[in-house]
């Protein structure tokens, strides 16, 4: 083990007791994995092997799995141990889970470079190294045992946390070989089971981390409690950029609880015994603001800006054949412009950040995407070395991207260097929506050219708006594009002979942008998907034919699209007011086609009925939690198709809470089926391919049953009226 | 000012103004983090408690309007018969994804069947639909309520 592991892990000591501890009390029989005796005590090193980052197995025989993931609904406190138990010969309810600490060295996602838990890349990401991690401990264990025993390691094999010497039967558990193990070499090279040999991938596996959010036990980053913890809320300059001018803070003071009231430059916090009485300090404050440059702007001034951007030229993210010439050339030409709104991500867990704030050190509890980053970011603001900073990671409340950002840990930092003793920020659900950083807003201006029989012949888009990446992750951002960015705009699984896409990078003023569910295809795939229906629409065709023509060179995404026409019935007749949909995709390394059924009512308004989806994401680890994780992507989707939509006026974010900036509820879901493809291509990402497809899904079935296109979202009932 | 109230069975003295909501007495002055905090203004329904077997958001329920009302919150719904079965139901369906609502969703659900042992869909939209998940697990929610009420589990 390497000094830079023995020191994040106490780093992490107390945040995995305080976890462990609360989810053992949950009790049942799913909480093994996350159960712990209380009053643990750890074994030291010289006890414990841990053969690399991700595995430590003490004499105790109990397997310590690190996450360098995070769990935020979509199952891989579950799949990513399946990986690691699957060749080290262990079944999950032998394994004890922990949040890596942070450190990017160890911990980052391979393809991204950075400790980070996004862009549905986890399991794709830890596929090969993972398996490899469970191998390699494998390995030294069997060594191990054929050493104690005197005999060849080939006649020993690995099973249920146990070496088995074969021809004689006996058995030492990997507890009684921890010390030796930690002894042997690791071996050069691992080779890895094939599919067929799998006891865990592909099986349906419980999730680990559920039973602790049936009873109430589950801690998220908002539960944190560190002794004499005091509670803060906030409000920040309602125009970007703004700062404070002044604050009556004496009808605040006066009331019960309020204990501090806190100034920064462009916010002010109330600081109390509990958020009860914190709120109605914030309530009480008479706050003045200097509003700044952006004070008079509104989102149609900026898509204006990104309308004119579009008109120019930008890079070349794509360009195959000679698209001018083939539109020249074309019998027919297709032209079209889309609008994309801004988007909050509205986690149920508002943004929140515990720290306590020492002068030479600093403690924070929070439910991080990006653990890493919150240390680095922080420790810039409590001008401290990053060391001196410890992050205590927790289950997240809902990520979809906005706690792949830092902003958050940075404010509470900022305020509890003001407090003494630890103090918990938690933003009301206004601020949490007024002070997001959002999924950009996007314009896209695309044309196409169809040859006689109606097939696309040329297909050239231009589109502007923000790059996330360019910020975030400034290397990945190179020569004016990013794979973000284009991903679904390019490589399209089409084929089109004359392509052509450009981006222009244009960051919007006075409003700042983020990852979002399905980040770049959340934009792309709606134009993309909504445009390809303009064509067969202009070609006369039927939606799925058209695309169908089109795949004879893509069997993956030929097969979902025939399975998912073929299980929504396809072209069987529908009652009025009703249409079907369909959109096909490959994003996240996953295939996914989804047909929508919608009916439009005579006032406009849109119910989406039912959604028919198939996917081929490659070998599935944990079959539910494919299901699930496209349950939600649909959900997450049909929000944004009916309701999403942050708008400035006067510089200010416009929506507040729920009813402003509206959720689908229950009484809204539609029904979803999901069907797998079966598959031997490596692993594809789940998360987020849901969401971005049934956007253009749920718009082409408006069209199916209206005939109005729908190049601008949210839907607006008003131009569906009949 | 200083209160006495009912939480799960055992009395509970705070001193905080009358119109803290009770959200806040749970969460912050008791440490009982299993209530969750999501809009303060009863559109989400994350905070959702009983009060007397009736579901309640307790982010808009003051302390002082609670007198001898009896407060449940999810660390005591498995007590009941209808809280046990929802929260086995919950499980069976593994409806959590991010978890953080789904105490208030299984505080309304129980309140659900508790009244009506058998609903209907339309009364699972009525009784849950205040109730937000922002990962959309509104599929297995109602499968789950189906499940837990014993009736045959068909999708919509």
């Amino acid at each position: 083990m390497t000094s830079d592991r023995k020191a994040s892990d106490a780093t992490v000591a107390l945040s995995r007791r305080s976890f462990l501890v609360k989810t053992a009390l949950a009790g049942g029989g799913l909480v093994l994995g996350l159960s712990l005796p209380i009053g643990e005590s750890r074994s030291s090193s010289a006890e414990t092997f841990e053969p690399n980052a991700f595995i430590r197995i003490g004499r105790d025989g109990q397997v310590v799995l690190t996450m360098p993931y995070v769990e935020m609904g979509q199952g891989t406190y579950t799949s990513i141990p399946m990986l690691i138990a699957e060749e080290l010969e262990v079944g999950l309810e032998q394994v004890r889970l922990e949040h890596a600490p942070p450190n990017e060295k160890l911990y980052a996602n391979p393809l991204l470079g950075v400790q980070a838990t996004g862009n549905s890349n986890a399991i794709r990401g830890a596929w090969k190294p993972l398996r490899e991690a469970g191998a390699t401990a494998r390995i030294m264990l069997i060594e191990a045992a054929s050493r104690r025993w005197g005999v060849g390691a080939g006649h020993c094999r690995a099973e249920a946390g146990e070496v088995v010497h074969t021809p004689s039967g006996r058995r030492l558990n990997y507890g009684e070989l921890a010390v030796e193990a930690a002894m042997i070499p690791p071996p050069a090279k691992v080779v890895l089971k094939n599919a067929d040999e799998f006891k865990l991938i592909g099986t349906p596996a419980r999730r680990l981390d559920v039973s602790g959010k049936v009873n109430g036990s589950a801690l998220y980053g908002i539960d944190a409690r560190p002794p004499g913890l005091k509670f803060a809320t906030l409000a920040q300059s309602p125009v970007f950029g703004g700062r404070l001018k002044k604050v009556d803070d004496s009808a605040a003071m006066a009331i019960k609880g309020v204990r501090q009231i806190v100034r920064l430059d462009d916010a002010v916090a109330v600081v109390a015994d509990h958020m009860g009485a914190a709120k109605k300090g914030l309530a009480a404050l008479r706050i003045e603001w200097e509003d700044g440059r952006h004070a008079g702007l509104s989102t149609r001034d900026i898509a204006r800006e990104l309308e004119d951007a579009t008109l120019k030229a930008g890079p070349v993210a794509q360009d195959i054949g000679d698209a001018a010439k083939a539109l020249a050339g074309a019998a027919t030409r297709v032209q079209a412009s889309y609008h994309l709104p801004f988007l909050a991500h509205a986690t149920m867990e508002p943004m929140n950040c515990t720290v306590h704030f020492r002068g030479h050190e600093c403690e924070i509890w929070v439910g991080t995407q990006a653990i890493a980053r919150v240390q680095a970011m922080a420790a810039k603001a409590a001008g401290l070395p990053p060391d001196k900073v410890t992050v205590h990671n927790h289950l997240i409340g809902g990520g979809f991207g906005r706690r792949l950002e830092a902003d958050g840990a940075v404010r509470a930092v900022e305020i509890a260097r003001q407090v003494d003793g630890p103090v918990k920020v938690v933003w009301t659900r206004e601020e949490d929506i007024q002070h997001d950083m959002y999924r950009p807003y996007w314009v896209d201006r695309i044309e196409a050219g169809l040859d006689e029989s109606g097939r696309p012949v040329a297909w050239s888009n231009r589109f502007a708006g923000s790059s996330v990446i360019a910020r975030w992750l400034p290397p990945a951002f190179r020569n004016g594009l990013d794979p973000d960015t284009t991903e679904g705009a390019i490589d399209l699984v089409y084929s089109l002979p004359n392509f052509h896409v450009e981006y222009v990078r244009v960051e919007p003023p006075g409003i700042p942008t983020a990852f979002w569910r399905s980040v770049g295809p959340s934009h792309n795939v709606f134009v993309t998907e909504s445009f390809i229906d303009e064509l067969a629409a202009a070609a006369k065709q039927d939606a799925v034919a058209y695309r169908r023509a089109l795949l004879d060179h893509n069997p993956r995404a030929k097969a979902v699209l025939e399975l998912a026409a073929e299980k929504a019935g396809w072209g069987t007749p529908l009652p009025q007011g009703r249409g079907r949909g369909v959109a096909l995709q490959n994003v996240f390394g996953s295939h996914l086609a989804q047909v929508a059924e919608v009916e439009v009512a005579k006032d406009g308004s849109v119910r989406v009925h039912r959604v028919v989806c198939a996917m081929d994401c490659g070998i599935v680890v944990n079959p539910d939690t494919v299901q699930a994780q496209i349950q939600s992507g649909v959900m997450f989707g049909v929000t944004a198709a009916l309701y999403g939509e942050i708008t400035l006026k006067s510089g200010r974010v416009e929506q507040a809470n729920f009813d402003t900036y509206q959720m689908l509820r229950i009484d809204q879901a539609p029904s979803i089926e999901v069907y797998l493809v079966k598959s031997a291509e490596p692993p594809g990402g789940m998360g987020e391919a849901g969401t971005s497809g049934i956007v253009p899904a749920v718009a082409n079935a408006v069209f199916a049953a209206t005939g109005r296109r729908l190049r601008k979202m949210p839907i607006d009932p008003d131009t569906l009226k009949t | 000012m200083s209160f006495t109230i009912d939480v799960n069975g055992i009395p509970r003295s705070v001193d905080v103004d009358g119109d803290t909501p009770l959200l806040w007495v749970l969460r912050d002055v008791l440490g009982m983090t299993g209530t969750k905090f999501g809009c303060g203004m009863a559109l989400c329904g994350a905070c959702t408690v009983h009060l007397d077997s009736a579901a309640v958001r307790s982010c808009i329920t003051t302390v002082d309007s609670i007198g001898e009302g009896k407060v449940t919150t999810i660390e005591a719904i498995g007590g009941t018969s209808a809280g046990a079965k929802v929260q086995r139901a919950w499980l069976e369906h593994e409806v959590p994804q991010c978890g953080y609502c789904q105490s208030g969703q299984i505080m309304s659900a129980s309140a659900l069947l508790a009244d009506k042992p058998h609903p209907t869909d339309a009364d699972i939209d009525d009784a849950m639909s205040g109730n937000i998940c922002r990962c959309g697990t509104y599929v297995r929610i109602r499968e789950a309520i189906k499940l837990a009420a014993g009736s045959q589990v068909k999708e919509r």
